[in-house]
This record gives structure tokens, C-alpha cells and sequence, in this order.
């Protein structure tokens, strides 16, 4: 009970996402989070607007339960197989975080100089959040997926465009962290 | 059951936390890099031997995984724009989910505007370069 507690580490975490991977595929399904997004769309009559959003999204029903699951997978994990301790990051990280502003880091699993309430209902705030969530969706679809679509499903079946998006991810993660993150957080 | 163990397995393995995501673009840890290679090695060897083997999956069909379209532009633009986003709010479209679960109510924000980012998608869709 103690190792389940405990973060599990990648050689645990990995492995047990490739099996999450693998039973949605031997389901006759895909692990493909991202087409969620626009699934609510469709369901909130986006289909009027745009001929992307209209196709039968009830077939689309076992992936939207594939989310309440995941909620409440959260919600287990983190008030019955959780032993509260601190992201084991590096010393490095923890140092860069500190010239940005974050001093908490590794305490939560998101650091409440975003997340938290009175950080969330100012200009900034609001904005990070809004303008990274936008960027997600808008980028994920134009990409045709995200980490689970590309990254770990297209990547397992061996498939150039899902190589492309991943280097793609990193371009775009890569700027933000390392130039966009000083001029945003930074003093 | 099979999204219950993804949320559980996610917020285990810290892959959910907006920590380890500027981490992993630092290069500052090998933990997400060992999550991800360790998934994609197993799902390719599995994904291989499920074709070589011609299993069938619990409908009777054939293993089949539907190819992505080919292109570049759009992988490569689209891609970096979700990168930028990543990056920023810490959250991809499955651990938006999770984290929500997790009781982080301030996520409804960043799921709303990734709805609203789809739906502008979907709208600018075909004058778009793909």
C-alpha cells in the first residue's frame, strides 16, 4: 500500500499508460482525448455554425465517459491513494522557478501563482488561463491531437504525422518555457 | 473503468502537474521522457504484435488504428500552437479532465477557453493551410 501512495515513477507510470493506450485500442476505440473538445462543441450545436462539428457525436459517447472517468480517477487518486508528499523536481527547476516567481514549486500538482482564486481573477491571471486553454484547443484540433493522439498512440503505430506534431509540441512548449516564461513571469 | 485507471495513473505518476511539464522543457529531469518512451515502446511493441499476431479486438475486428491524414503544415503549425499552450497553462486535453476531478475548480476556465479554441477551429477550418 505504501509503493501506491508514494509518486509511482516512470518506469511504473509508463507502462501503465501504453496499457491504457492498448485497452482502448483491443475496445475497438482510440485514446484520444483532445476530440473531446470538439464533441461538446457538436453538443452544444456548434454544428450550425460549422461543418466540422457536424457529425454524430452519440457515437462519440464512450470517449465523454472515458472523461468522467478520468475525473474521478483524479479525484481517487488524489484523496485516497495520495500520501500529499512534494514533486520530487529538480533542484535546477526549483531554482528557475524561483527567478519566475514561483515559490511554492512541487507542493501542489499546479502552482497556485495560476491556479488558485485570487491569482485566477486578475488581468494576468485570467488571461494565462484563458489564452493557454485557447491555444490548446485551437492548436490540438488544427494538429488532428494531442499528447495521447500524437504523442503516444501515433507515435506507437509508427506514424510520420504524429512525429511531426510531437516536434511541433516541443517548438511550441520550448519557446513558451524558455523565452515567453521570462517577459510573462518574470520581474 | 478504463478512464478511472488513466485519471488514477496520471495524477500518480505526476504527469498532470504543471511542474513537470516546464521540467521536461527545461531538460531538467528524465521523468517525463521515461513516461512517455516507456509508454510509446511499449504501445509500438504491443501495437506490432497485436498486427503480426492478427488479433481481434473484443468486436471481432481486426486491430486497426486509423492513420492520420498526411500533411505537414498542419501538424507542424497546429502542433507548435498547442506546445505554446502546454506549456503555459501545464494541461493537455486529458489531465484538464483529471485535474478538474482533483477538486482544481479554476480548470473550468482553461477547459472552457480550449472549447471556445476548437469551435474557432472548426470555423476558420477551411481557410486554413493543412
Amino acid at each position: 500500500m505504501e509503493y501506491i501512495l508514494q509518486p509511482w515513477p516512470w518506469y511504473v507510470s509508463g507502462p501503465m499508460i501504453a496499457l491504457v493506450m492498448l485497452m482502448l485500442v483491443y475496445f475497438g476505440k482510440t485514446f484520444g482525448m483532445s476530440s473531446n473538445l470538439r464533441t461538446l462543441c457538436s453538443i452544444g450545436g456548434a454544428g450550425k455554425y460549422a461543418d466540422f462539428f457536424k457529425f454524430d457525436w452519440k457515437s462519440q459517447r464512450w470517449n465523454l465517459t472515458v472523461v468522467l472517468g478520468a475525473m474521478i480517477g483524479g479525484f481517487i487518486a488524489v484523496h485516497f491513494l495520495s500520501d500529499n508528499s512534494i514533486i520530487a523536481l529538480s533542484t535546477d527547476t526549483v531554482e528557475d522557478l524561483a527567478t519566475l516567481g514561483f515559490v511554492h514549486a512541487g507542493e501542489n500538482l499546479l502552482p497556485p501563482e495560476i491556479y488558485s482564486w485570487e491569482n485566477v481573477w486578475s488581468i494576468k491571471g485570467l488571461s494565462v488561463l484563458i489564452i493557454g486553454g485557447f491555444l490548446v484547443g485551437f492548436g490540438t484540433r488544427y494538429a488532428g491531437g494531442c499528447t495521447s493522439g500524437h504523442a503516444i498512440t501515433g507515435l506507437s503505430n509508427l506514424q510520420l504525422p504524429s512525429l511531426i506534431a510531437v516536434i511541433g509540441f516541443f517548438i511550441g512548449g520550448l519557446i513558451m518555457t524558455h523565452f515567453l516564461f521570462p517577459l510573462i513571469f518574470g520581474a | 473503468m478504463v478512464g478511472i485507471f488513466f485519471g488514477i495513473v496520471l495524477v500518480k505518476s505526476e504527469a498532470v502537474s504543471w511542474y513537470r511539464i516546464f521540467e521536461m522543457f527545461k531538460f531538467q529531469s528524465f521523468h517525463m521522457y521515461g513516461i512517455i518512451g516507456s509508454a510509446v515502446f511499449l504501445g509500438a511493441l504491443f501495437i506490432w504484435i497485436f498486427k503480426k499476431s492478427k488479433t481481434k479486438n473484443i468486436e471481432g475486428n481486426s486491430i486497426h488504428l486509423p492513420p492520420k491524414e498526411k500533411g505537414l503544415v498542419r501538424y507542424i503549425v497546429g502542433g507548435t500552437i498547442f506546445g505554446f499552450g502546454w506549456a503555459l497553462a501545464g494541461a493537455c486535453p486529458g489531465p484538464m479532465y483529471i485535474l478538474l476531478g482533483t477538486g482544481i475548480f479554476s480548470m473550468l476556465l482553461v477547459i472552457a477557453a480550449a472549447i471556445l479554441g476548437t469551435f474557432v477551429y472548426g470555423l476558420l477550418k477551411n481557410k486554413l493551410p493543412h
